[in-house]
């Protein structure tokens, strides 16, 4: 019985991934189709309107309330939490503001900014005289919100399930499911987080193993696109600069004494530092360039697979607005390469996430790193390989960050 | 609800809901995890020692045996000697003994022999002694009286007799 389960969620999930895609931007396309045809006063070629771009951006983007398969008008209320230019809190349910209803609540109406507002999408204040005030705050539980609070029951309940194992069976190793999961953590911490920060392992793999499943998990999630998935959360640039953020705090906070010095105080001639600090400078920013870059790499790549799978589908709409055999041409490749894309976002979103969490451990790991007095200091030449070793890990450095700017760079 | 300019929201919930995560794997998963596939790996890796020591051993349990058995049969043909030996030995000894126990009887009887012999010899003597004394004082019938002195003589005669019968016997008898 559960494996009939099983089984029928996965078949589910197989199947209504890719189509799904293709049916909710369909049903968006054919809403705007029947709603220029509604019009009956404009003319023909005003039903070319239909704006790709738009249609992306709000696949891609945050939103109000989660959409649901195959119906484009109900949509899943989640909370919306304003607070009013005056200071006071209004939380109320998205589905009063769809379909860009007003809504008023304890003395203050609001409604979501159309487009040619500059608060466009977002949740605003309708003045007395209809004009539209910004919020002081917006902290709604949002469709990303909602794909976090999602991603971190799933993470929790993933690893809570497996520490239970693990309680309950102290050395028995965990088959199917929960070995997967064992697998996976295990290739993390074993291949890159022990590998790496060596001795220091395990001070700092909670945070790096949280973020690889946190990312994992989220960008998982939004390549399903039916209810609990869907939500573009990997792609959205909050979410990878907050992760970044914190990668570049444990990086800082935890830092080594030596680290510090090779910023401020680098192994330079002195020409390049004193005056004019060039090399601080350098170093300075490169402290801020590496969370950017992590922050950029993370984002861009899952946004891309997206929106490419959503171009391919409006590929579809596209040509049938030509004629109807482009249309059925464009169906049977479009479907192809999406099925084809899908599958490749899998592979890309275990690698952003590996990615991410491999370059957060190496920034630790480089600022780490004990210079050649702090090694006498310790050591009293106790171990003669160190020294080299310092001085060898302190050639590696400099190489080590050039190909990730490259790197990142290149993903820019 | 822009895409490359965060979000306020999104930011404040996107640390907020990490911030969750990571302090309820922190505090209850974590530690658990990789404390337990550290000792499986520990576990394992002494079961690995153990599983190759054990092949060294049964490795060497066949030439142990060999030894064992070999040692053994040495053992036993050494104990099969010995048993061999100790029963010549025995045997020789007695042998041996019933040698020895047959000459000691055969000495005493010997020696029983000669003394009776010696006090045969001595009886005989006395016999014949007083045979002789008899006789001459018969023959004689004169100065024959001093008994003493003709015992004497007579013994004297015969130790010449005995000692082979030479010297004056002869002429003692003629007188």
């Amino acid at each position: 019985m559960n494996r009939l389960i099983r089984l029928v969620t996965i078949a589910a999930i197989v199947l209504l991934t890719p189509w799904s895609a293709r049916a909710d931007v369909a049903a968006d396309t054919l809403k705007v189709s029947t709603d220029l045809e509604k019009d009956a006063g404009k003319a023909q070629n005003e039903e070319k309107k239909l704006d790709p771009k738009e249609v992306i951006f709000e696949h891609l983007g945050d939103a109000y309330g989660w959409e649901v398969p195959f119906n484009h008008h109900k949509r899943i209320p989640l909370p919306v939490i304003v607070v009013d230019h005056e200071g006071s809190t209004h939380v109320f349910m998205s589905h009063h503001l769809e379909h860009g209803a007003s809504y008023e609540h304890n003395g203050k109406t609001f409604h979501i900014a159309g487009k040619d507002s500059p608060y466009k999408g977002k949740v605003v204040e309708v003045g007395a005289d209809g004009k539209e005030i910004k919020v002081k705050a917006d902290i709604s539980v949002t469709k990303d919100v909602a794909a976090i609070l999602i991603t971190v029951l799933i993470v929790s309940g993933l690893m809570l399930w497996h520490a239970g194992w693990y309680r309950r069976k102290t050395l028995l190793a965990p088959r199917k499911g929960l070995g997967l999961v064992e697998l996976i953590t295990c290739f993390i911490y074993d291949g890159v987080v022990r590998n790496t920060l060596g001795e220091k392992a395990h001070k700092f793999a909670p945070y790096l193993l949280t973020v690889f499943w946190f990312i994992l998990i989220a960008n998982l999630m939004g390549l399903m696109v039916v209810f609990p998935g869907g939500a573009n959360l990997t792609g959205n640039i909050a979410c990878t600069l907050v992760l970044s953020i914190i990668t570049f705090l444990v990086t800082n906070i935890f830092a080594t004494k030596h680290y510090w010095k090779e910023i401020l105080w680098p192994d330079v001639p002195l020409w390049l530092k004193f005056p004019l600090p060039i090399m601080p400078a350098i170093e300075i920013f490169g402290m801020f360039t590496k969370p950017a870059a992590l922050t950029v790499r993370l984002f861009a790549n899952m946004m891309g697979g997206h929106m490419i799978v959503l171009v391919l589908t409006l590929l579809i709409f596209i040509f049938a607005a030509v004629s109807p055999a482009a249309g059925g041409g464009a169906t049977v490749i479009s479907l192809l390469f999406s099925v084809f894309m899908l599958l490749i976002d899998v592979l890309v979103s275990f690698i952003q996430a590996y990615v991410f969490t491999m370059l957060s451990t190496i920034f630790i790991s480089l600022a780490q790193e004990k210079g050649h007095e702090d090694e006498h200091h310790l050591e009293h030449d106790h171990d003669h390989s160190s020294p080299g070793s310092a001085i060898m890990a302190d050639s590696t450095a400099p190489g080590v960050v050039t190909t990730v700017d490259k790197e990142a760079a290149a993903t820019n | 609800m822009e895409l490359f300019t965060p979000d306020f929201g999104l930011v404040f919930w996107m640390f907020v809901g990490f911030a969750i995560l990571f302090l309820i794997l922190w505090k209850f998963a974590w530690p658990v995890i990789i404390k337990s596939v550290d000792n499986r790996a520990a576990l394992i890796d002494k079961g690995v020692e153990y599983a190759q020591n054990a092949k060294l051993q049964l490795d060497n349990a066949q030439q142990e045996h060999d030894k064992i058995v070999g040692e053994a049969r040495t053992k036993q043909a050494d104990i099969l000697r010995e048993a061999d030996r100790l029963k010549t030995q025995i045997v020789e000894e007695a042998r041996n003994e019933a040698k020895t126990a047959a000459q000691k009887e055969m000495e005493a009887a010997r020696q029983s022999i000669a003394q009776q012999q010696k006090q045969a010899e001595i009886q005989l003597r006395q016999q014949l002694g007083q045979l002789v004394l008899d006789v001459a004082g018969r023959v004689v019938r004169t100065n024959v009286d001093n008994s003493e002195a003709q015992s004497k003589l007579v013994n004297t005669y015969l130790d010449e007799i005995e000692n082979g019968g030479k010297g004056n016997t002869p002429d003692t008898k003629k007188k």
